[in-house]
């Protein structure tokens, strides 16, 4: 796809009306049980992404990246506590069960970082691709296989048919993802959740796979929900970008000026804090400190304020709510002080 | 590369590993001089996690010779005595924090048996060790009293390093050590590794996937492709200027601003 096409959908999805949202997750807050106490993994969490449209949600480890998708899938572990509204092309995910969840699935698929955990190990990857057509929407076991072999040719495995014999042991990291991916879209969602769908996989062959996974997305008009701990990963594939800390939202920004003009203090310091391939630093930008849990971040005060370089008393005093600014959001009170400053701060 | 291989603290020579049919390794060859800082880089398959293995002493390699510190050791040691010397030359510090601490051990006894394997030191002398090798990777007294579980994945990275550090190596194997690390946790761990470079004189080889961190962290580098060598020369000019089309490839997939994934020939 050309350069000039990409900026066009970029610029048709902004325009995009507020009803054209495919899924809106609004006010969400999840707690799950863990060790005997009740902690919270989202904090108040909204966000919308319109039909076709690609969103990043990038995040490092515990701040509820992955949580989203799972709520998003109905996919919470039991005893999980959840506030906030899921809504589906306008429908209450929530509230969902049955044969209506099936079909909600079937519109909704999931890619997971490791595939060979999410598959079983003793069945063949036809048998694996067609279940979900055979068993959900009643597709015929011969006319389900054709279709699985055509996708694996869009995904670029030439020789599906013998693929669609083997087993998942006898396909490499890369076939397999690309296989998932495949088996994903048979049924034709509207919305993909990809949750570091390629972490696990080589370079090559993950920009291989994010290649096939954006092609196919702007080809049949899939939305996308890309969770990732790579900011320019995110940025390669998607229009816009959410930045989690701690459980909440930081920033959501077009991501083509996620990573020159940031809008929260924290989004500027992963991205400094990164190792340049193009020049060796004389000493890395480290954030000090650790990466905050939900349950771990003070909920009366900006959750990276102990760590930010900005922070002044009032952070410190009262939790900060999402800013608009230059179409992004930031969960900074100091967003306007600071505007154009924070690339530029890390640089000196 | 510069060949100074009377200097060198580390030379390997014409290294090569088969399991079965397979050549895991062919003719990998490289000199290391004090306090430099060498990465291997690769894919998975490239050969380049059984280079560090071979080195270490965990796999043995099927032809080729290791010599770190003046002294041959591609074959298994035949003493405890012989054992313990090439410890205190070659330490590793592996990727996964999570699997490579011992669970039932806190920070302080999981080095201060280090110490007394090593150097068999009486207690004080081994206690006064310890506070200084937590100090020089940044764990706190809270931390030296913790068992592992209680850490995050960084400061238990940080308390293999200083496990490794308690030997005094004169080489230190860095296998993928910050690759799963958070970026945040990642860049102070990258930072303190300059750091102990500088201050003791250490050597390091590092196996890695991540260009940049290469980039940061080492002086040349090997690039490996299916077992053998590529291209090699000092890590700057690999990355800026490479001349094999598998490290232009490589090069070529890394994520960063402006980067668009591209499809290569269909498979």
């Amino acid at each position: 796809m050309t350069e000039a096409t990409v900026r066009d959908s970029a610029t048709s999805a902004e325009k995009r009306v507020p009803s054209a949202d495919l899924l809106e997750v609004i006010d969400l807050t999840v707690r799950l049980p863990v060790e005997g106490e009740v902690r919270s993994v989202l904090r108040g969490v909204s966000l919308t992404i319109g039909a076709g449209e690609a969103l990043g949600l990038v995040g490092e480890s515990g701040s509820g990246k992955s949580m989203m998708a799972r709520s998003v899938d109905c996919l919470l572990p039991p005893g999980a506590e959840v506030d906030g509204t899921i809504r589906f092309d306008h429908g209450d995910v929530g509230s969902l069960a049955g044969k209506e969840l099936r079909r909600y699935r079937n519109q909704v698929a999931m890619i997971f970082q490791d595939p060979r955990a999410h598959v079983n190990p003793v069945r063949t990857i036809g048998d694996f691709m067609t279940e979900a057509l055979r068993s959900n929407l009643g597709v015929p076991a011969a006319e389900a296989r054709r279709r699985a072999a055509d996708m694996l040719l869009q995904v670029g495995i030439l020789d599906s048919q013998r693929r669609l014999g083997q087993y998942p042991f006898e396909l490499s990291g890369g076939l397999l993802q690309r296989a998932m991916i495949a088996a994903a879209l048979l049924t034709e969602p509207r919305l993909l959740l990809a949750d570091e769908p390629t972490t696990a996989l080589d370079v090559t062959t993950q920009a291989e796979v994010m290649a096939i996974l954006d092609e196919l997305r702007r080809r049949r008009h899939v939305a996308v929900l890309f969770i990732t701990h790579d900011l320019d990963l995110a940025a390669a594939v998607c229009d816009r970008t959410a930045v989690m800390y701690a459980g909440q939202i930081v920033e959501v920004r077009s991501s083509s000026l996620l990573h020159d003009d940031p809008l929260h203090p924290y989004t500027a310091a992963i991205a400094a804090a990164r190792p340049d391939i193009d020049r060796t630093a004389r000493r890395l930008l480290a954030i000090p400190g650790h990466p905050l849990s939900a349950f771990e971040a003070d909920p009366d005060q900006c959750a990276f304020a102990p760590r930010c370089p900005h922070a002044l008393d009032e952070c410190r005093a009262a939790a900060p709510e999402l800013i608009e600014l230059d179409g992004g959001l930031s969960r900074c009170a100091r967003v306007r002080e600071l505007r154009g400053r924070l690339k530029e701060g890390q640089d000196a | 590369m510069p060949e100074t291989a009377a200097e060198a603290i580390l030379e390997v020579s014409g290294l090569r590993k088969e399991f079965g049919e397979l050549v895991a390794v062919d003719d990998v060859s490289f000199s290391l001089a004090q306090a430099g800082s060498l990465a291997i880089v690769g894919e998975s398959g490239s050969g380049k996690t059984t280079v560090a293995k071979m080195i270490v002493g965990l796999e043995q390699p099927t032809a080729g010779t290791i010599v770190a510190c003046g002294r041959e050791r591609s074959r298994p040691a035949r003493s405890v005595k012989e054992r313990r010397l090439r410890a205190g030359q070659v330490q590793i510090v592996f990727q996964d924090p999570y699997t490579s601490l011992d669970p039932h051990q806190t920070v302080e006894a999981i080095l201060d048996e280090a110490l007394r394997l090593q150097h068999g030191w009486p207690a004080d002398r081994r206690r006064a060790r310890v506070l200084e090798l937590t100090e020089i990777v940044g764990l706190d007294a809270r931390q030296v009293r913790a068992l592992p579980r209680a850490l995050s994945g960084g400061q238990r990275q940080r308390v293999a390093i200083a496990r490794a550090l308690a030997g005094e190596p004169r080489v230190l194997i860095l296998d993928e050590s910050v690759a799963a690390l958070d970026v945040s946790i990642q860049a102070q761990v990258l930072n303190l590794l300059a750091d102990i470079r500088d201050e003791t004189g250490v050597s390091y080889v590092l196996i890695s996937h991540d260009l940049a961190v290469v980039r940061q962290l080492t002086d040349e580098v090997l690039v490996m492709h299916r077992g053998r060598v590529v291209e090699r020369g000092f890590t700057a000019r690999v990355i800026d200027d490479p001349r094999e089309e598998y490290t232009q490839r490589l090069l070529a997939s890394v994520p960063r601003p402006g980067w668009k994934p591209r499809r290569c020939d269909p498979l």
